[in-house]
């Protein structure tokens, strides 16, 4: 009988709960990760994981609700029906963890406790210190450990992904496996699998500084749209209103700190250069609060960070004539900051040098979280209401239950696979779920959730469908030896460089890196407009061919990051070059998406996804279309967050 | 430790010295390099090592190569950073040089660490920090991860005791600084070399969890053997260096007792 194996690139969130979940099922794992798993981006996650629980129910809330939250944050962007199956399964996935020892914070009566944030009136949010993304990825680390033990897991740590191995064409084509190369050896080598599964993150350092860790650059994702996958909606990106700017990267300050009543403001006056504890509370201008009486510090990250930016830039009003506002908990008791939030005000404190619990804290906001990604396909659920619902009330009736399966079908093949048969997506890397909008603490669930219900489908693909009757053991070498011979020129091609001697900032990969990410953020990120974009597609194009000369200063044949990094650049220039396109032909603003020019949203023409595919023959590789979304749920409403004028 | 030094004035535009501990590969010479870098305000180790990268040039003119580092969130939280910064193991990413070199001419001396074996330059390979977490069976053993409801309850004081030990991100600064942890390139003598306190603490961790307790007697059989807590020689100097503030000798205490006590349950059930 043939050996199945499954391939899963990532050991974050969502790829470690898709390795637990195959592995369980009896299906061998390769995990593939360019650092050991329990160091994976997902630690950075700091707030918490939304899901309905029993005190939300009884004062009215709903998973249902949590479905219409997610979708109105987004913006209507997103497909509906696998956004119902993830609100849905949200509680279930509280339970596992927990029971998988997560140190969730507890309630007096020994409870999880719960916590406000942003986009919802109700305490839905389960979180462990304000370090819940690290505490959910060591309790799947230390699953995944567990099987590695039993030797159901195989892990591949400091091995970077290179490329998807794909037999046939069009429509026939199918994933048999990846080429990877040890980051140590430099050994590039070919694995076989009957399924891929990418859960590589998001691509936030092609715009330089971000709160994303230096191993999201997004590579990975490129590398499979280069492939022939396609990548959906890459101009969505959030930026997120509240983080530390720094040299290096810019040091997320979690929504949970407005969650547990941080309040934002500027003083009234331009310019006043008082301490912030001498300026009385009728001299602060508490924008959030007055502009949104509803939500206040908890409006949506894309409106609170376009707030805080017009109230910078355009307005002037930053603390001391800078890019920046307070974020303030100095009003709260220090002992309950540092039970609810010891994580984060530990961070400003070793990075600022200042006591949040004393000094309201500097911020402006920086890039995020990629809600676009890897276009994947899912087979819907039961769930096909006659006529799409209005805005849920809380406390009314849910048009639909909980059952499994109304939004999703369980187990069936395509969930969450790209348009390649065999080569899925998980986690942030997919573009499914969060629209044009991500909320706060959505993220760890749309990756858990990726993990454990389409898990299912992996295994069920691998074990019925083509691989069943055509395992990848059985394959002859040659396609797979042939891309071991692509990538292994490619990295020959940039090793050989070094030979040339520095060419000077021009050709310098750090210096490219440099001003791509200057450019995306100064371009393409809280506010854009169609000329400015076309000047960014320019910029970018010239830096894509200074790449094409571009010089490595270490040819070593031994750990070299040089060429790991440089390789990864060109990968990032291309995706920059999607999220630029993307967000010129977005002739409308939604979500995170905000064009000067079009400032309205406009749902007859663009209430769709935009699907890249790359074309390597064509003039222009880029090949840009819209393709239609499942909105037959909820229907499109202004998304206004009660905002009043004035 | 969190403590914060006050802060002297940084001198604007100043260029400071940063010399560094470099191996080609592992069991290669080690040589020093040292470079002059003018830091950014605010700049981190970090932000250092990136500026000599894209102009990799030493005080004496000569082009070098980019230095090779770990580096992962750089907020301290995902561990990978850690190196021996002036003598002092740290996360680099939180080592902010206006703290350590305010003026004009400071020196910075960057090491890898010692106790795990060089893969190039500052970057060491800690598996065997996992290694340690699969012999203690530092996990939950859940029947799956089927739907069958919520997990034990427990009190917001038992959280918040294993809270802080579940922080540990395995950065290796407790066994960097153990008189007891040594060097050992052979992985297969991993089982009986020194756990040391991260062990220990996450031992606590799990066997203070419900669920995790059935797995107690196991790793209580670990910790008494070769290598466990009786070769701790509590020299403290684990607690000193841990950037999470995590009470590793309160671990080593609470598992030097929760052995004894399984020493003398096994005595007096007759088993060995």
């Amino acid at each position: 009988m043939a050996q199945h194996r499954v391939i899963v690139v990532g050991g974050g969130l969502a790829g470690l709960a898709a390795s637990v979940r195959i592995a369980e099922a009896g299906l061998p794992v390769d995990l593939f990760s360019m650092v050991p798993v329990k160091r994976s981006h997902s630690v950075c996650a700091q707030g918490g994981i939304n899901a309905c629980n029993d005190v939300a129910r009884q004062q009215g809330y709903s998973e249902y609700q949590h479905f219409d939250e997610t979708i109105y944050g987004g913006d209507f962007l997103a497909d509906q029906p696998p956004v119902l199956e993830m609100t849905n399964w949200a509680p279930k996935i509280i339970d596992l963890l927990d029971r998988m020892g997560v140190p969730f914070n507890r309630s007096p009566e020994g409870r999880r406790d719960l916590r406000l944030f942003g986009g919802s009136l109700f305490k839905r949010t389960h979180f462990a210190g304000a370090t819940t993304g690290q505490q959910l990825l060591y309790a799947l680390d230390e699953q995944t450990r567990r099987y590695e033990v039993e030797g159901k897991v195989n892990k591949y740590e400091f091995w970077e992904f290179l490329w998807p191995v794909i037999t046939g064409e069009g429509d026939a084509r199918r994933c048999v496996g990846i080429v990877a190369q040890d980051l140590r050896t430099m050994q590039i080598r070919a694995f076989r699998a009957d399924a891929v599964i990418m859960a590589t993150g998001g691509c936030g350092l092609v715009f330089g500084k971000s709160t994303n860790s230096i191993i999201c650059t997004g590579g990975a994702a490129s590398r499979c749209y280069q492939a022939g996958a396609w990548y959906a909606n890459p101009e969505m990106i959030q930026v997120h209103p509240t983080a530390i700017p720094g040299a290096d990267k810019c040091r997320l300050m979690s929504e949970s700190a407005r969650g547990e009543g941080g309040r934002v403001w500027v003083p009234r006056k331009k310019g006043d250069t008082r301490a912030p504890r001498d300026i009385p509370d009728a001299e602060r201008y508490y924008f959030l609060e007055e502009r949104y009486p509803k939500y206040g510090n908890l409006v949506t990250r894309d409106i609170a960070t376009r707030e805080i930016f017009s109230i910078c830039v355009d307005d002037a009003m930053g603390v001391g004539g800078e890019n920046v506002v307070y974020l303030d908990l100095t009003h709260k008791d220090p002992d309950y900051l540092t039970r609810k939030l010891g994580g984060i005000l530990e961070i400003y404190e070793k990075f600022v040098g200042e006591d949040p619990r004393k000094v309201p804290m500097k911020i402006f906001p920086a890039v995020h979280y990629s809600m676009g990604g890897l276009w994947t396909t899912y087979a819907r659920g039961a769930f096909r209401p006659g006529a799409p619902a209005g805005e849920h009330k809380s406390g009314s009736l849910p048009p639909v239950g909980t059952a499994l399966g109304v939004g999703m079908r369980y187990g069936a093949h395509e969930n969450m696979r790209t348009n390649i048969t065999g080569l899925y997506a998980f986690g942030e890397v997919n573009f499914a779920f969060h629209g044009a909008n991500r909320l706060g603490a959505n993220a760890l669930l749309s990756c858990l959730f990726d993990g454990l219900f389409s898990g299912v489908s992996v295994v069920n693909y691998v074990r019925e469908g083509e691989p069943a009757a055509k395992p990848a053991e059985s394959l002859p070498a040659e396609v797979f030896d042939a891309c071991v011979r692509q990538e292994t020129a490619k990295a020959d091609r940039l090793l050989a460089t070094a030979a040339q001697g520095p060419g000077g900032p021009e050709t310098n990969p750090y210096v490219i890196a440099r001003e791509m990410g200057e450019e995306m953020t100064a371009a393409s990120t809280v506010v854009k407009s169609g000329p400015r974009l076309e000047q960014a597609a320019a910029k970018i194009a010239s830096l894509r061919e200074r790449f094409s000369r571009v010089r490595l200063e270490d040819a070593a044949a031994w750990s070299n990051q040089s060429l790991s990094f440089t390789r990864a650049l060109g990968d990032m220039l291309i995706l920059a070059q999607i999220i630029i396109r993307a967000g010129a032909m977005r002739k409308e603003s939604r979500g995170a998406h905000y064009r000067v020019d079009y400032p309205d949203r406009n749902d007859a023409e663009f209430m769709k996804t935009t699907c890249a595919a790359y074309d390597p023959g064509a003039a222009d590789p880029h090949q840009i279309t819209y393709r239609p979304i499942d909105a037959d749920l909820v229907a499109p409403r202004a998304r206004t967050y009660g905002k009043v004028d004035g | 430790m969190t403590t914060h030094a006050p802060r002297s004035k940084p001198v604007a535009g100043r260029k400071i010295r940063v010399t560094i501990k470099r191996a080609e590969g592992p069991g290669k010479p080690f040589r020093w390099e040292t470079f002059e870098v003018a830091p950014e305000p605010g700049g981190n180790i970090i932000s250092l090592l990136q500026k000599i990268a894209a102009d990799p040039v030493t005080v004496e003119g000569r082009r070098s190569t980019p230095v090779v580092w770990d580096s992962g969130c750089l907020e301290e939280v995902c561990g990978a950073c850690t190196m021996v910064i002036n003598g002092r193991v740290r996360q680099s990413c939180s080592c902010l040089v206006d703290d350590i070199a305010p003026n004009p001419g400071d020196e910075i001396s960057l090491e890898p660490m010692t106790k795990f074996p060089v893969v190039r330059d500052l970057w060491v390979d800690r598996a065997r920090l996992f290694d340690t977490l699969k012999r203690l069976k530092a996990w939950v053993p859940i029947d799956g991860t089927y739907a069958l409801g919520p997990g034990p309850t427990e009190t917001a004081g038992q959280q918040a005791v294993r809270y802080v030990l579940s922080t540990c991100m395995s950065c290796g600064c407790c066994l960097e600084a153990c008189p007891q942890f040594n060097l050992e390139t052979d992985e297969t003598r991993w089982d009986k070399s020194f756990i040391g306190a991260q062990g220990f603490s996450q031992a606590r961790l799990f066997n203070d969890h419900a669920t995790g307790a059935q797995l107690k007697s196991d790793r209580l059989g670990v910790l008494s053997a070769q290598g466990g807590i009786a070769d701790c020689g509590n020299a403290q100097n684990c607690v000193k260096v841990c950037p999470k503030d995590i009470p590793l000798t309160e671990s080593i205490g609470a598992i030097g007792r929760a052995v004894t006590l399984h020493a003398i349950a096994k005595w007096f059930s007759g088993r060995s």
